[in-house]
């Protein structure tokens, strides 16, 4: 079986959100980035179809040459080979085009990314990657499972979730559940070392084009400050939900 | 040239953010001088979508669509769009909207933007306002295609009342079996429970509670206030709770009126995926845990003593404002 795993690099969950240029681009300044989790979950269960099922896993970015050391990251958690598109790109469509070529060219049975990343939020790169190469398609995959030409995925539902079979080749937006969080693997010293040799190529893009542009950035106005409420004095905060917030 | 929108509905019944997403195409028609054309699936009272300002309903009767399906739902919307020429097509932020917007995109050569807040800044050039970050910013996007998609985030514009016609015409859609690729095998849903995705209010335990023996009065807060129970990341790692009612950043977003979080300090990863709650309250002994910053309303106090008392109140409060 032929994995590719999608990687978005981005800013860690702890870190703190500014914006420069009168608010029009992300401070990357003092951010530590990473793997995205939602990719994270998706690659480690790749791991284990490479290990249990036989499998070689490529990882594909589309960024800069500063996603790198988060590429060699995934290559030292076990992936065979990266391969970066060197382009800063500006939306999720033009993301998923250049990763459709890439998809098309390696001729992937199954395609794995996150199903969304955790800066912009978009969630629309799996699916558009799965209808530009004529995929089937499962987002918000929490288990997957492939028995020759064909995938059983579990997908989160609202209230619950839903299992369905999908033939090969198959592009899912994954998220935790598709490993335990305690399943996810710090790469190793040895890892690490063979990383540095595995073949990272950089690609040129293929121009795809672009929808949508984010424009400028806000932060959300500051919040006032929290009313306290004495524990004996429970009344008051009932009092407070139904009448002050309407919440009751 | 109307605002399409997508109504989704389950056994006929349609959701809360069917109306919502109704309420809000009309608020774009009526910046663009146009109308609002509602698409519905196998859905009763269609007649419904009229009080929040859908002019027509488009309705698809078709009992190989009595299930969700991404492809075929994404197919007939794609017609539906292309029939009645639409330049913006409205969908919600619920799992299976979300699952077939960027299919949609792609068919209709749309530009997509998920998570959006309010109306449109702007008509020309597109611009509207939607979260990023996981709640953290917000980010102002232009969509430069013809054709556009909004994905509106839940419980950010409300219901609308704008009373229009709502005619209704069945609309028949050309289906084959690329469309139904994936095969349905089951479906596990709580029968009787409040969703998060759904719920007006949320209760929320962390790791104050000391295990998944404690809750009990989590549940039952929940109960009296008709209202989802949810948990902290760390709750969930440590298979207190299924990990579907992990909400934070790495698990679901919260988007309800009242989010009430018991014994969690409110990691930055917890708030940002709650943020978009209107009205928080927090309940720590640790008057200097971080969610206290992010509260509208506090108690400094131990969960085991309050909450009990609590629920006899808000039981209270519920026999005599019901």
């Amino acid at each position: 079986m032929k994995i590719l795993v999608c990687i978005s690099h981005v800013p860690d969950t702890t870190s703190k959100i500014n914006f420069t240029d009168d608010n029009t681009k992300f401070d990357t300044n003092g951010v530590q980035f990473v793997i995205n989790p939602n990719d994270e979950f998706g690659l480690t269960r790749a791991m284990w179809f490479k290990e249990k099922q036989g499998a070689t896993v490529d990882i594909v970015n589309v960024g800069g040459p500063e996603t790198e050391p988060t590429l060699r990251k995934a290559l030292a958690i076990g992936a065979d080979t990266a391969i970066r598109i060197d382009t800063e790109a500006l939306d999720g469509f033009q993301v998923a085009t250049e990763l459709s070529a890439v998809a098309k060219e390696g001729n992937y049975d199954l395609i794995i990314a996150g199903r969304e990343s955790i800066d912009y939020n978009g969630g629309m790169v799996p699916g558009m990657l799965a209808n530009l190469i004529g995929a089937s398609f499962v987002n918000t995959c929490i288990s997957l499972e492939v028995d020759g030409d064909t995938a059983t995925a579990t997908r989160e539902i609202d209230g619950g979730k839903e299992t369905v079979a999908a033939k090969l080749p198959l592009v899912i937006g994954g998220q935790k559940g598709l490993v335990e969080e305690s399943d996810l693997r710090i790469p190793n010293m040895r890892g690490i070392m063979m990383a540095r040799k595995k073949p990272l190529t950089v690609k040129d893009p293929s121009g795809a084009s672009v929808e949508t542009e984010a424009v400028s950035f806000e932060k959300p106005a500051p919040k006032g400050d929290v009313k306290l409420i004495d524990p004996d004095n429970l009344d008051q905060l009932i009092d407070l939900l139904h009448n002050e917030a309407k919440a009751i | 040239m109307s605002v399409l929108v997508y109504t989704e509905s389950e056994e006929g019944k349609f959701k809360k953010t069917a109306y919502e997403v109704v309420s809000y195409a009309r608020g774009i028609a009526d910046m663009m001088g146009s109308t609002v054309t509602a698409v519905a699936f196998n859905a009763d009272e269609t007649a419904s979508l009229g009080t929040y300002g859908a002019d027509k309903v488009m309705h698809v009767k078709n009992d190989k669509l009595g299930k969700f399906n991404a492809n075929a739902y994404a197919a007939a919307l794609t017609q539906a769009a292309k029939n009645e020429s639409a330049k913006v097509i409205v969908v919600s932020s619920s799992a299976n909207a979300k699952y077939l917007a960027p299919l949609l995109a792609i068919d209709l050569e749309a530009g997509y933007a998920s998570n959006v807040v309010a109306l449109p800044e702007s008509e020309s050039p597109f611009k509207v306002k939607r979260t990023a970050f996981t709640n953290k910013a917000f980010n102002h996007t232009e969509i430069k295609t013809d054709v556009k998609i909004v994905g509106l985030s839940k419980n950010s514009f409300g219901l609308k009342e704008a009373q229009k016609d709502a005619s209704e015409e069945a609309f028949e859609t050309n289906l084959d079996d690329k469309h139904f690729n994936i095969e349905v095998k089951s479906v596990d849903k709580a029968k009787d429970k409040v969703t998060i995705a759904d719920a007006e209010i949320v209760v929320s335990g962390g790791r104050g509670l000391k295990g998944p023996e404690n809750w009990g009065m989590i549940e039952e807060m929940a109960d009296i206030l008709g209202a989802a129970t949810a948990c902290s990341k760390p709750v969930s790692d440590m298979g207190w709770r299924p990990h579907s009612e992990h909400v934070g950043q790495t698990g679901k977003p919260v988007a309800s009126n009242l989010y009430i979080a018991i014994g969690i300090s409110g990691a930055i990863q917890h708030l940002a995926g709650i943020n978009a709650s209107k009205t928080k309250v927090v309940i720590n002994t640790d008057p200097e845990a971080p969610f206290f910053k992010a509260a509208d309303y506090g108690i400094v106090g131990d969960a085991f003593d309050v909450v009990p008392r609590l629920n006899e109140k808000l039981k209270e409060f519920k026999a005599n404002n019901s």
